[in-house]
């Protein structure tokens, strides 16, 4: 009575990459169709008012505006998908260029955070779950809660205020380096940023990871290796955490997704040259070929990032690995 | 209510409710109170405080405790507008999906999927910069992204209480679906959602002051916390005020909100419990066979 | 560590294995006791079985004899010595260690208590104290003792790979590895079918003979511990009302509640009916002073109130809590057939099924199921776990609907779906579910509910609702009062009365009973039991009632039908088909049923008399407090 199945691990696999890869196609639609709304002739706008007709249309023909928009986004999509994200409004240069210094920029921003801030998170998670309801648990519950609210750029600010301006004037209040240098240049510049990023990412990680490890240390397999006069240390290590990678790993993921979003608002408080602050100022400057560059990158990385997280996830549980 | 005892012993939600009474009264009653109007030019920009004005003047020499006092009721409408919003079309959809099941679940499901596929600051930062700083639109891209969490909730709330056999009961006797809906299934997937309502808000304003800040909701020369910390930014050397202050109100207006989430949240989730209470632990339970 | 090793070593076989002397367990923070001044012994080799219902505080003294509590409860008093040590006394050091040598435990759900990502051989091997130990050949020969396939391949699987009997063994096994003094055994054959359940229990019974390992056995299933151990003991709201060997208790029992549970466990060989105790046990916030079940037994005096009761120990090694023990000990309630004789040949059916197959997506659940419930008869569904028992009552009900088949109530054609039958259709048959905690809406009183299922049906005024609410809870045995409760406010005895009365509160004809029982303690299905006995016979109700037990059919139904891998192999009059049984399912479940013959075996064979049978009616109607 019972349907034979070919690897299901594999057919898992590959009904999340498509579905991936649906929600990327569906997310460049969405931004194609939204892009294409702005008001304003798009050419006009880059060649000025007092422009020559012809030299309007050439332009128009150029940038393929008298076609189908079926057509135009079928061409965008076709030349992303071979390297060509289109030409800046504001510069007039390939916008792969500036778009790819600034990735560099803000992916350095991103292992800094992910490499200090995640560790920390977990491990204080992990040590609030196994000293539940006692003073180190209530204590950073608490603090997580408070910094869970706050926005981002309040933290930034705020740091600001404490450290560069107001109250102490240890770090730079931003980040003063040309678009296109390396942030190495001035090191002490990435510590506000990070320091906010951490901030802003602890409270989501740390409540997740206590409350799957205090699912775990409740389950009946703990109780059960208690009873069988196991080391505290064994039971934590060998017979908790792993129940409780899983759920950790979703968190990291949903991190690494969050801070897509998050290094936009923080890059602008700190002047940071990296790709937020980029699609802010191409938000301002409407340029189109910008924006929808950025933001499918942005959403491609997403989708890539909980993609792994279910991979992972399904990997490390045995029960799935097998799906007898 | 029995809520009520069990919410006000617990200390967080009386330090939260006191903070939100202060944060509250600041925003709501604060423009009557205002000393000078938000909008005149009373003195040299960035001068530190004074007799005229208490908290200094900000980058175009207008009183800052005016424009504190005046700058934060609207982000609070804004924010519960979108709150409500989002809240309800959550609710709505995701009971659809956990009731209906199916194909329905599916479609809904996928489409919240894609919106949720983004970083919604960027979202926002699209929509706006095609159309423009418009209230109507801010209150709705937030709503929009509320909706999808909340429905995740709402759902997954729903499927669990479909199982129940009393929900089964009532299909035996052929109730109609949407008295199921209103009658059976809602009362008991409440808890959850106003935890997740009161989370929802704390982020509404933080997204809107958000914004704000970004100089892509209220705009200049209406005062807003948001855009004081932004446009008072220059001189905060010479006149911290206009950029501190707002900075600790939306911090504690944020904070406020998230505690009393919680609090709400706790409380009722410990009602519910107790409701439970009465069913044996599983080891001193007879045995229950899986027919 | 040494003193341990040097007493396990001296392996005295007259010593005591242990010895428990006064140990409470309290609410933490609290003074509410749950285990309320426990004692006992047992010596190497000997069984001892705990029963009781639920909340009498067993699970939590097998738990409290590894100096373990749960969350929110603290071992306040007593002491538990084993191998001269008293567990309660050590350090945690110390404790654990003695939980790697002294006593090991078996849990009552192996699939969550064991490990979900480590394999066998880590979990098997981690029951040695000295690692040295868990040699290959070591391991593989526990597996051997426990009767599974002693490979490599095996130790190398994960527990889900394994089945609930299996899993079970591997409990086992690592109890038994490092030869404990003593072993914990909780509930350890809850959920398994009958023949396993029996293999399980003679593998135990053997492993403890052979290595002179004491044992407690807690459990609910008085035939099972009838069958196994060689003491019982008798908890109830936290204490020990009567411990001795187990022929004596189970047998001629002393006091009054062991006499009042044996009462209700339903007789395989049918030679008694089952008779509930009214009411229901006290909390442990309202533990009285005095005996903790004069409130529910028939000859309580004014003393057995006021005063704490002493243990009184006889000469036999027999302890009872009871100021009038052994008295008045009530004859077992004689079978009164008159109930199943019910005239077949010109019954009309009430309702009919023929050639129902039934899915759940790909898999197939039912297969050519035709059956015939006749009017004003019971029928009793009879199958274990995974026959498609539930299917078969859910599909009849309306609430399956991927089957094919015919369905017919009263010759008429009854649609597959509740959806697609008539009002009236659907108000004829009800369904009662098992699970008392999940059946009514949390959020409304129980007179609310019952009015809105009334409502769907009939649009009455106020007072002619509540009037109707009342009488239903009235048919069922509850008060007026409990329609403006809340179903957590009632026990779960009380919660299925409750679920039962909204059934009948519409006026069926056709009632379907899901193992409505399953989820209730003993004593607590009897009651329930005996008022769908007279409901069905007072209201002229067909009735279709599903169960697991064997030994419950004969309390209720007229014929029955025994239900396996989704087919019928046997039905027909109950009588009939359990006394000359054809068919090997029926054969296999009346064989490894436990049915230890509990009772005097002299009270038995009494003539049919229906003044005992009134009287035992009268004694439930007063005692309807509750």
């Amino acid at each position: 009575m019972r349907r034979v199945d070919q690897n299901p691990l594999a057919r898992l696999l590959v009904q999340r990459i498509l579905l991936g890869l649906l929600s990327l196609l569906l997310v460049s639609i969405v931004v194609f169709a939204a892009t294409q709304l702005l008001p304003g002739d798009a050419a006009r706008a880059v060649v000025g008012r007092g422009a020559a007709q012809d030299r309007l249309d050439a332009l128009r023909h150029q940038l393929h505006l008298d076609l189908p928009v079926v057509t135009q986004y079928w061409l965008w999509l076709r030349d992303f998908l071979t390297g060509d994200a289109g030409t800046s409004l504001v510069n007039g240069k390939p916008v792969i260029e500036s778009v790819g210094a600034r990735i560099s920029n803000s992916f350095t921003l991103l292992i800094l955070v992910v490499a200090t801030g995640i560790p920390l998170a977990i491990t204080l998670g992990i040590v609030a779950a196994v000293r539940r309801d006692r003073r180190v648990d209530t204590s950073l519950s608490v603090i997580a809660l408070a910094l869970a609210a706050i926005p981002e750029f309040v933290i930034g600010i705020g740091l600001i205020v404490l450290f560069a301006t107001v109250v102490l004037h240890w770090l730079p209040p931003v980040s003063m380096v040309r678009p296109g240098a390396s942030v190495f240049a001035r090191p002490l510049m990435l510590i506000l940023p990070v320091l906010t990023l951490i901030i802003a990412v602890f409270p989501y990680t740390f409540r997740m990871i206590r409350a799957s490890m205090i699912d775990v240390l409740d389950s009946e397999y703990v109780e059960m290796a208690t009873l069988k006069g196991l080391t505290r240390r064994r039971i934590v290590l060998l017979h908790a955490l792993p129940n409780a990678i899983a759920p950790t790993i979703q968190a990291i993921a949903l991190t690494c997704g969050y801070l897509a979003g998050g290094c936009v608002v923080v890059e602008y408080v700190f002047g940071f040259p990296g790709i937020g602050q980029g699609l802010v100022s191409a938000v301002i400057a409407r340029d189109i070929p910008y924006i929808q560059c950025v933001v499918v990158l942005l959403a491609a990385f997403y989708v890539v990032v909980n993609l792994l997280a279910d991979l992972v996830a399904i990997l490390v549980t045995p029960k799935l690995r097998r799906a007898t | 209510m029995t809520l009520w005892p069990r919410y006000l012993r617990s200390g967080s939600a009386i330090f939260s409710t006191v903070l939100l009474t202060i944060v509250f009264l600041t925003t709501i009653i604060g423009p009557f109170f205002a000393p000078a109007s938000s909008l005149d030019f009373i003195g040299a920009p960035f001068q530190g405080p004074n007799a005229h004005a208490w908290l200094g003047t900000d980058v175009l020499g207008r009183d800052v405790l005016s424009r504190i006092l005046q700058g934060g009721y609207r982000i609070l409408g804004l924010a519960a507008a979108a709150t409500a919003l989002g809240v309800l079309a959550g609710i709505l959809l995701g009971m659809a999906a956990g009731y209906i099941k199916g194909a329905v679940d599916e479609i809904i499901m996928r489409l919240l999927d894609v919106v949720l596929a983004f970083p919604q600051i960027i979202l926002a930062l699209l929509f706006v910069s095609i159309i423009g700083p418009v209230p109507w639109l801010i209150v709705l891209i937030v709503a929009g992204f509320h909706a999808p969490q909340v429905a995740r909730v709402a759902r997954a709330a729903t499927l669990r209480v479909v199982e129940e056999d009393y929900v089964r009961f009532a299909e035996t006797i052929g109730m109609p679906r949407l008295r199921i809906l209103v009658q059976e299934i809602f009362p008991n997937i409440m808890t959850p959602l106003i935890v997740e309502a009161g989370l929802r808000f704390t982020y509404s304003i933080a997204l809107i002051a958000g914004l704000n800040f970004l100089g892509l909701g209220t705009q200049p020369p209406i005062p807003d916390w948001g855009l004081m910390i932004n446009e008072n930014r220059i001189g905060m050397a010479t006149n911290p005020w206009p950029v501190v202050v707002p900075v600790l109100l939306i911090a504690l207006l944020t904070i406020g909100t998230n505690l009393l989430a919680d609090a709400i949240g706790r409380a009722a989730f410990g009602l519910d419990r107790g409701s439970r209470e009465t069913q044996p632990a599983s080891s001193d339970e007879t045995a229950t066979v899986q027919a | 560590m040494t003193a341990v090793d040097i007493i396990q070593s001296e392996g005295a076989t007259n010593r005591l294995a242990i010895n428990v002397r006064n140990l409470s367990v309290a609410l933490a923070g609290s003074s509410d006791v749950v285990v309320d001044d426990v004692s006992f012994t047992l010596r190497p080799g000997e069984i001892l079985g705990l029963v009781g219902e639920s909340g009498s505080g067993k699970t939590t003294v097998g738990l409290a004899m590894l100096g373990y509590s749960r969350r929110g409860l603290d071992i306040i008093a007593g002491s538990v010595v084993i191998g001269g040590e008293d567990i309660l006394t050590l350090s945690d050091e110390q404790r654990r260690l003695a939980r790697r040598s002294l006593i090991s435990y078996v849990p009552q759900d192996p699939a969550t208590a064991l490990n979900p990502t480590l394999r066998l051989r880590t979990q098997l091997s981690e029951s040695f104290a000295d690692p040295a130990e868990a040699t290959e050949d070591r391991l593989l020969q526990m597996l051997a003792e426990v009767k599974l396939p002693a490979t490599s391949a095996f130790l190398h699987r994960f527990t889900h790979q394994l089945s609930g009997g299996q899993q079970q063994r591997i409990a086992i096994a690592m109890a038994f590895a490092h030869r404990p003094h003593v072993i914990v055994m909780d509930e350890p054959t809850t959920g398994l079918d009958v023949t396993t359940q029996s293999h399980i229990l003679e593998t135990i019974r053997h492993l403890c003979r052979q290595h002179h390992v004491a044992a407690v056995y807690v459990s609910h299933d008085l035939a099972v511990v009838g069958g196994l151990a060689d003491r019982v003991a008798v908890m109830y709201a936290g204490r020990i009302l009567e411990l001795g060997a187990a022929e004596r208790v189970l047998r001629r029992p002393d006091h009054p509640y062991t006499q009042a549970l044996i009462r209700a466990v339903p007789d395989l060989k049918g030679r008694t009916t089952i008779q509930g105790i009214p009411g229901q046990a006290p909390d442990p916030h309202h533990r009285p002073t005095g005996c903790a079940f004069a409130a529910r037994c028939n000859m309580a005096a004014d003393s057995c109130r006021q005063q704490a009761v002493p243990s009184l120990h006889t000469a036999d090694n027999h302890v009872v809590q009871c100021l009038f023990p052994g008295e008045h000990r009530d004859r077992l309630a004689p079978v009164s057939n008159d109930w199943q004789a019910v005239p077949m040949a010109s019954a009309v059916t009430a309702l009919s099924v023929a050639d129902l197959t039934a899915f759940h997506g790909s898999r197939q659940i039912l297969q050519g199921i035709t059956l015939e419930v006749p009017r004003q008869t019971c029928l009793a569904l009879v199958g274990e776990s995974g026959s498609g028992k539930t299917t078969l009552a859910r599909s009849i009900a309306g609430l399956h609907h991927d089957l094919t088949g015919q369905l017919s109530f009263n010759g008429q054609d009854l649609p597959i779906g509740s959806r697609n039958r008539s009002r009236d259709l659907r108000r004829r048959i009800q369904y009662v579910f098992q699970n008392p905690y999940a059946s009514l809406n949390p959020r409304r009183s129980i007179g609310r509910s019952l009015e809105v299922a009334l409502l769907e049906f009939e649009k009455l005024p106020g007072v002619a609702l509540r009037e109707r609410v009342i009488a239903a809870l009235e048919s069922v045995a509850l008060p007026a009062r409990f329609a403006s409760l809340y179903p957590h406010q009632l026990s779960g005895g009380q919660r299925q009365r409750a679920a039962i009365a909204r059934a009948l509160v519409l006026e069926p004809e056709f009632l379907i009973c899901d193992e409505v029982t399953s989820a209730l303690d003993v004593s607590v299905q009897a009651v329930v039991v005996d008022l769908l006995r007279r409901l069905q016979h007072e209201r002229g109700l067909a009735m279709l009632f599903v169960t697991h037990n064997l030994a419950l059919v004969r309390n209720i139904a007229q014929q029955v039908a025994v239900l396996q891998s989704g087919r019928i192999v046997e039905q027909g009059d109950a009588l009939d088909v359990l006394e000359r049984p054809q068919a090997e399912e029926t054969l296999r479940l009346l064989r490894d049923a436990p049915h230890f013959e509990l009772g005097e075996t002299t009270e038995r064979d009494l003539p049919v008399n229906r003044g005992i049978v009134a009287v035992a009616k009268g004694l439930q109607s007063t005692a309807l407090a509750g």
